[in-house]
């Protein structure tokens, strides 16, 4: 591990709008070493991953691959011939051709006659090689197999070689949906192809499988790399801590405010609960979810595990208040914050008034028509009480500011008679300030008793929540009172190791 | 699983339905009007499939990258008219206009995915253009086919009508250059994941470009094939080609998204269309009502097919 490293970055910065995903990262990987890549979610390791294949360029920063300067120019084609591979979280296989298609689609040389057999034969010959028992036939139609098998091919697909050799073959997630048989037969591989002289980025949330297979390990968080040691150096406990903040910043203000205004109805009372459903995906075991008129609740865990589902679960249970619908039960009306604006949010050819009431509307109707008045001084109470910053209700939604659209998400949920609001992750993007004054607001709101399912990826934003849970592989796995609540706590509980 | 689903009979079902609805179609003729089941009988009866079938196959083109051609009746008119008047009197003239016409398809293709525009908003704004171009070159329906192209498409091939002959030869040439080469996977890709195809290295660019060639140029052989049969054009005489073309590459299998496409089964349908028509009027159907039960027919085999795909959900 002496020789001149394979991947050598330095100084890379990556801006997306006024996120900086990536703030000057050096990185270096050897041949014939696996280095594993660890981090929460939105720490940069896709985005980090996305620029060294060459499907998004660098603002800044120097890239050298086997030797050669490739900051500028730098494509996907050109990665390719290098031999670096990329295994993207998010399937990249074409579901309507069969596998031995999809091989075809990364490489150009296979081309002329006869060029199925050899692609069929090139991708058996790999996931033989690498998932012996696969049960993958190349003429099957990848959309027909199950999302385990469509990633095992995935992998295989990046391992085959036609005219370029493979050097570096980037793993993001490579075993999330893949059993521990199968998974222990993908790491024994990776230790081979990595003893024959192979590189390989293993990023994975599942630290026991880090900590087991890869060389050195480096630790990212907010686009920074924060630690960089052999994997000897580092054990669970160590990774957790690297992982999480150093010190606590200035929220503690904010949570202790929230912490002084308690839950109007406590659960210590007793009672019963607004809100109560047991997670889908979790079979028998695991934990219920509740919540009490009044509290703030949050959502905790790594990103698609499992929150979103629940709170679209909860949110259809809300139709029939009070009915328990497929275990999930709501005994308010329910309003729905969305976190993706774009998609699930704003209508974008609206104005600003009709946004805010879309949600309200049987409350502004006459003899079956909309009263256009009563709806612009909806708008207009609105507009004051949480300060959209904009002239006139009646200019469109799209004319404000990424955090002014969220407010008015947010103001046409609060309008509403809904009891419980349900929010999925509605702070993405939104700037500090616009922040604070929305939780400033939530706890109002839940101090008048409604109650405030809150799914974040923010760990700062779960000080102000009474309680958390948080979410594994679509179950509950931890329950955590405010008192309970801490990041390591958090962290802890989404990166169980998988069971030995 | 995948051996489950192997074996399961939906999916072998759903790959026999346009195959199984032409012989369907095909026996009701035969049952009706026993005299249809001659080599002259089948010659008259398949004959105005040949233009439809080819419109249809440049329909599936553009349906295998998810877009929708709402543009190729009004083209395969211009086309005709094209064929009927310069083709006749100025071949060169006519040549020149045809691969213009080619051309043109390419540069819309290419305006779509740049532009990143709705394909049927374009298409729809080319339909007319194409329409009009062809009431300019041929105000009042007349023109004349080359004798060439009169005699092809009145070729007497021995045993087998020329129709089948050429919906055969058509079907597998495109079969083997769309669903066979190499070069037809990355077609086909772009339909199912598009951004899968592009991070392994491939243009769209060129991939769309492609398509839509290959979808002006069917229209145009469509085009030509109308005129070889009737001997004369009219700036409106293939209209109706849109909508029957699209539900061709559908009654064939075919899909609106995902890059589903199936070039054999898209000439099968579009001959179930026509066979509807002439099915209707050995019926002795007003033909007022022939386009209610074309439509008829293919929401029956839609059905069966929605039929099968349930059954193929409950079965893994």
């Amino acid at each position: 591990m002496t020789a001149a490293p394979l991947v050598r970055l330095a100084g890379v910065d990556k801006r997306f709008g006024a996120v900086r995903a990536l703030a000057g990262v050096d990185l270096s990987v050897d041949t014939g070493a696996c280095l594993g890549l660890v981090g929460h979610n939105g720490a940069g390791k896709s985005t980090l991953m996305a620029i060294l294949a060459g499907v998004l360029a660098a603002d800044h920063g120097e890239m050298h691959v086997a030797g050669q300067d490739v900051t500028h120019g730098h494509a996907v084609t050109q990665a390719h011939r290098l031999g670096l591979r990329c295994v993207f979280q998010e399937l990249s296989l074409c579901p309507n051709l069969t596998v031995a298609e999809n091989t075809r689609v990364l490489h150009r040389a296979l081309d002329g006659w006869g060029w199925r057999r050899r692609a069929a034969a090139l991708i058996r010959d790999r996931l033989d090689t690498i998932f012996p028992g696969h049960g993958i036939d190349p003429d099957d139609v990848t959309g027909d197999l199950s999302i385990g098998r469509r990633q095992m091919v995935e992998i295989a697909r990046a391992f085959t070689v036609t005219d370029t050799p493979v050097r570096l073959v980037i793993l993001d997630e490579p075993t999330s949906s893949l059993d521990a048989v199968v998974a222990g037969h993908l790491l024994a591989f990776v230790r081979r192809f990595v003893a024959d002289g192979g590189s390989v980025i293993l990023i994975s949330h599942l630290l026991g499988e880090v900590l087991d297979t890869a060389d050195r390990i480096v630790v990212m968080r907010d686009g920074r790399v924060v630690a960089d040691r052999l994997a000897t150096a580092f054990d669970r406990g160590r990774l957790v801590e690297a992982m999480g903040s150093v010190a606590d910043d200035d929220v503690d203000g904010a949570a202790a405010a929230a912490a002084a205004t308690p839950a109007t109805g406590d659960r210590s009372m007793g009672g019963t609960p607004v809100v109560r459903a047991h997670p889908a995906g979790a079979g028998i075991g695991g934990l219920t979810l509740e919540a009490w008129q009044g509290e703030i609740v949050g959502l905790a865990g790594l990103g698609g595990h499992g929150q979103t589902a629940m709170l679209v679960r909860l949110f259809e249970a809300a139709r029939h208040p009070g009915v328990v619908n497929a275990g999930a039960m709501v005994r308010l009306p329910a309003a729905f914050v969305a976190g993706d604006r774009q998609s699930d949010g704003v209508f974008p050819l609206w104005s600003i008034a009709r946004n805010i009431s879309i949600r309200s509307l049987s409350q502004l109707l006459w003899r079956g028509l909309i009263v256009r008045r009563a709806e612009t001084e909806l708008a207009e109470t609105w507009r004051t009480r949480i300060g959209i910053r904009t002239p006139s209700v009646d200019h469109p939604i799209l004319s404000l500011s990424g955090g002014n659209q969220q407010k008015a998400l947010f103001a046409r949920a609060l309008a509403s008679d809904a009891g419980v609001l349900l929010m999925d992750d509605p702070m993405r993007g939104v700037d500090v300030g616009t922040k604070q004054e929305v939780y400033g607001m939530l706890r109002a709101e839940a101090a008048k008793g409604r109650t405030i399912i809150w799914y974040t990826t923010e760990m700062d934003e779960l000080k102000h929540c009474d309680h958390v849970y948080v979410f594994r592989a679509g179950a509950i796995v931890a329950d955590l009172t405010r008192a309970a609540m801490t990041e390591d706590a958090v962290l802890h509980a989404s990166f169980e190791a998988r069971a030995a | 699983m995948s051996a489950l689903a192997r074996l399961a009979p939906p999916r072998l079902l759903r790959a026999l339905l346009p195959a199984v609805s032409l012989a369907a179609i095909l026996a009701a003729i035969f049952w009706l009007q026993p005299r249809t089941a001659s080599y002259f009988g089948l010659n008259l009866l398949l004959n105005l499939s040949i233009p439809i079938a080819l419109a249809t196959i440049a329909q599936m083109f553009i349906l295998c990258v998810n877009d929708l051609d709402l543009s190729i009746g009004g083209y395969v008119s211009l086309t005709a008219c094209i064929t009927a008047t310069w083709l006749n009197d100025t071949p060169a003239l006519g040549v020149l206009a045809l691969l213009l016409c080619v051309v043109a398809y390419a540069a819309m293709g290419a305006l779509i995915h740049l532009r990143q525009l709705p394909s049927i908003v374009v298409t729809l704004g080319m339909s007319f253009v194409w329409l009009g171009l062809a009431v300019l070159l041929l105000p009042t329906p007349g023109g004349q086919a080359p004798d060439w192209l009169r005699a092809l498409m009145t070729l007497k091939p021995p045993y087998v009508p020329f129709p089948i002959v050429a919906a055969v030869v058509f079907a597998l040439v495109v079969h083997v250059g769309l669903m066979r080469s190499a070069y037809g996977v990355v077609l086909r890709g772009a339909g199912g994941n598009p951004r899968a195809v592009e991070r392994a290295g491939w243009s769209l660019l060129h991939v769309k470009l492609t398509l839509y060639a290959l979808a002006g140029l069917f229209g145009v052989l469509a085009g030509m094939a109308l005129v070889g049969l009737t001997t004369s054009a009219d700036a409106n005489i293939a209209l109706r080609y849109t909508l029957l073309s699209i539900a061709g590459v559908i009654l064939g299998g075919g899909e609106f998204v995902g890059g589903r496409v199936s070039p054999i089964g898209a000439v099968m349908g579009a001959m179930t269309l026509t066979l509807a028509g002439s099915f209707l009027s050995f019926l002795r159907l007003n033909p007022d009502w022939q386009i209610g039960a074309q439509g008829a027919i293919l929401i029956l085999v839609l059905a069966l097919r929605a039929l099968i795909n349930r059954a193929e959900r409950r079965a893994p």
